[in-house]
């Protein structure tokens, strides 16, 4: 049963992937990813009401033991963002439904979207490294399809330093684990916290450390290694963009969070040190450079980058306040980011273009989408009571409470400049009127196109809402989710299976043969 | 051995490196596979080096007998090379189609998705 709900996720969208590639000719395809997209976010929940109920559930692949089979873990960081993720696939499955045009189906569209969530899914369950790199592997080879997908001469170019860049961060990465499993001996995670603070060389494990930060710091885009991303994340189509822009970087923050709160903790002083500082460049680098840029994705795009070093920032400080500040603006950044991606390609629709000087006239013309943009817009830039106001409260607050005034002023600095850029966007593309002198009225799409791109846009910003009048029981959930992280032990006795009274709890609902950790 | 494998592995290493640092993406791509390899190679030798012991199981025991090659790292660096192919082809691919459509190989040249050094 708990091997069942872990495998789900992971299993249901490389199933999807498989039917939706071979009806990739037929026009049904993208309604069967839609209902593979429904039907992971029910795993999901499925998923997450499992581990509300249980706490950590673990589930050994193959029957084979912790430590030497792969085993799949479910703790809330990680339930959390697997169902984020389901939710994210979810909006821009019912986007793509609009945006994408069928030459581009016909190309595989579907599959390689369902195998990027697969990807992306399995990171956040793993509980073995190398795993992890696998999966890794899958979601930058989905990525790599996606990005270059119809052919244009932006797209190939991206492309180009996209693949190229991220290519070598793996390779570094895979160089990290290579050693690490020289050092230990062992690559499940759980196994690893106790190896790596028992190993003799403590220098080499930092080194190593240092390899596995350089090779997440370039998926996470984190300062300065994030040059791949505003090269070519305003090239694809919307939906891809804003899947992208959602999830793909988040997988890279949270890998480093799973890594630096379970394995290497051996010099905090050292290794979150360098964090700290590494988060406070990333979040003034990226608002700086949104600040030079007049087109609409380019700015969303360098505003990733500044919202990383928040999360990293969280991460980096280390005490109980500041992680879970971290894991919750991992979640609002995720919905937020992706529905300001979706937003900017309905704009493109209707204004014909996503230049800000090329554009204008939305406010006038559809008030009801530029209400849509200010949701999300002021949410990234902290507003109340908005999502994105808690999260950076939280940040702030563990940062003044460490007494570090010079990270809580660029926070809120870099806050101020985010509204800077947002009313950028806000005045350029919706307040002056259309350089071209005509309304960018919402009839200058079909419905059949406008309506499915709507529908995301609005449960997104629903989202952001909720989350920010009733924040109680996300930030509930966040402060479970950074004990967890803060003291792994109830995460490692569950993979390592030495949690006796756990599996009589669970026992009666359970396979004997499926049975979470049970040793033979 | 030990030795001559880090040399080995150092070697790629910097070969991959002055490949990379050209502008031809070509040379890039061809740094790209020595690292690719010179990081398989540092996982193979993090096993440990056994000379002619092969894990196998002779016929009525249960496990190996005596000090046997570690397999793991073999069965790591079988996966890495796998995925290491299928991303290097996907790669080759994307430059050519690159070449086809920007007719450029140097990647200074390659200014289509990001402004270009001298403003219009």
């Amino acid at each position: 049963m708990m091997s069942w709900l872990l495998v789900m996720p992971i299993a249901i969208p490389f199933a999807t992937a498989v039917v939706v590639y071979l009806l990739r000719m037929s026009p049904s395809g993208r309604w069967v990813s839609l209902f593979g997209s429904v039907l992971s976010l029910v795993a999901s929940v499925a998923l997450l009401v499992a581990v509300l109920e249980h706490g950590v559930i673990a589930a050994q692949m193959s029957n084979w033991d912790a430590p030497f089979g792969i085993t799949l873990v479910a703790d809330y960081l990680g339930v959390v963002m697997v169902v984020i993720t389901a939710i994210t696939g979810l909006a821009t499955a019912i986007y793509a439904l609009g945006e994408i045009p069928e030459r581009v189906e016909k190309l595989g569209y579907h599959a390689l979207f369902q195998t990027l969530i697969a990807g992306v899914t399995g990171a956040f369950l793993t509980g073995d490294v190398f795993n992890l790199y696998v999966w890794f592997e899958v979601m930058l080879i989905s990525s790599f399809g996606l990005l270059v997908l119809g052919g244009s001469r932006e797209q190939l170019d991206a492309g180009i330093k996209y693949v190229a860049l991220n290519l070598v961060s793996t390779l570094v990465f895979l160089s990290g684990i290579g050693m690490l499993y020289g050092v230990t001996g062992t690559l499940n995670m759980a196994d690893l916290r106790e190896a790596v603070a028992n190993a003799e060389n403590q220098g080499l494990i930092t080194v190593i450390a240092m390899l596995f930060m350089v090779g997440f710091g370039v998926k996470a885009a984190v300062f300065p290694l994030f040059f791949w991303l505003p090269a070519s994340y305003h090239t694809p189509s919307f939906a891809v963009s804003a899947v992208f822009a959602g999830l793909l970087t988040k997988v890279g923050v949270y890998a480093l969070m799973r890594m630096f709160t379970l394995v290497f903790v051996g010099d905090v002083g050292f290794t979150h040190e360098i964090l700290i500082w590494v988060s406070a460049l990333t979040m003034l680098t990226g608002v700086l450079g949104a600040a030079a840029q007049t087109d609409f994705r380019k700015i969303l795009s360098f505003h990733i980058i500044s919202q990383i070093g928040y999360m990293t920032l969280g991460l980096a400080l280390y005490t109980p306040l500041a992680i879970m500040g971290g894991v919750f603006y991992l979640v609002h950044h995720i919905i937020v980011k992706a529905n300001l991606f979706l937003v900017s390609g309905v704009a493109n629709k209707l204004a014909g273009h996503t230049d800000l000087n090329r554009i204008g006239g939305l406010y006038k013309s559809s008030p009801f989408l530029a209400a849509l943009f200010v949701i999300p817009a002021f949410s990234l830039a902290g507003f109340p009571p908005l999502s994105g106001f808690w999260a950076k409260y939280l940040i702030v607050k563990a940062s003044i409470e460490l007494d570090n005034w010079i990270i809580a002023f660029v926070a809120l600095f870099v806050g101020l400049l985010t509204i800077f850029s947002m009313t950028k966007i806000w005045g350029m593309a919706f307040w002056k009127p259309h350089p071209d002198g005509y309304d960018p009225t919402p009839d200058r799409a079909p419905d059949h196109v406008r309506v499915p791109m709507m529908i995301p846009i609005v449960g997104l910003a629903a989202m952001t809402i909720v989350i920010g009048f009733f924040p109680e029981p996300f930030v509930q959930f966040a402060e479970v989710a950074a004990t967890q992280l803060l003291d792994p032990t109830q995460y490692v006795e569950t993979v390592l299976g030495a949690r006796p009274e756990a599996l009589f709890e669970v026992q009666p609902d359970i396979q004997p043969d499926a049975a979470p950790g049970v040793r033979p | 051995m030990e030795a001559l494998t880090a040399l080995i592995i150092g070697l790629l290493v910097a070969g991959a490196v002055y490949l990379m640092l050209a502008r031809n993406f070509m040379r890039f791509l061809f740094g790209l596979i020595l690292l690719s390899n010179a990081a398989n190679l540092t996982i193979f030798a993090s096993g440990r080096m056994t000379l002619g012991a092969p894990a196998l199981v002779p016929y009525g025991a249960e496990a190996p007998l005596g000090e046997v090659g570690n397999a793991l790292p073999q069965a790591l660096v079988l996966t890495a090379i796998v995925i290491g192919f299928g991303l290097l082809a996907f790669t080759l691919a994307l430059a050519f189609e690159a070449y086809r459509r920007l007719r450029t190989m140097d990647s200074d040249k390659m200014r289509y998705a990001e402004p270009k050094e001298e403003r219009e």
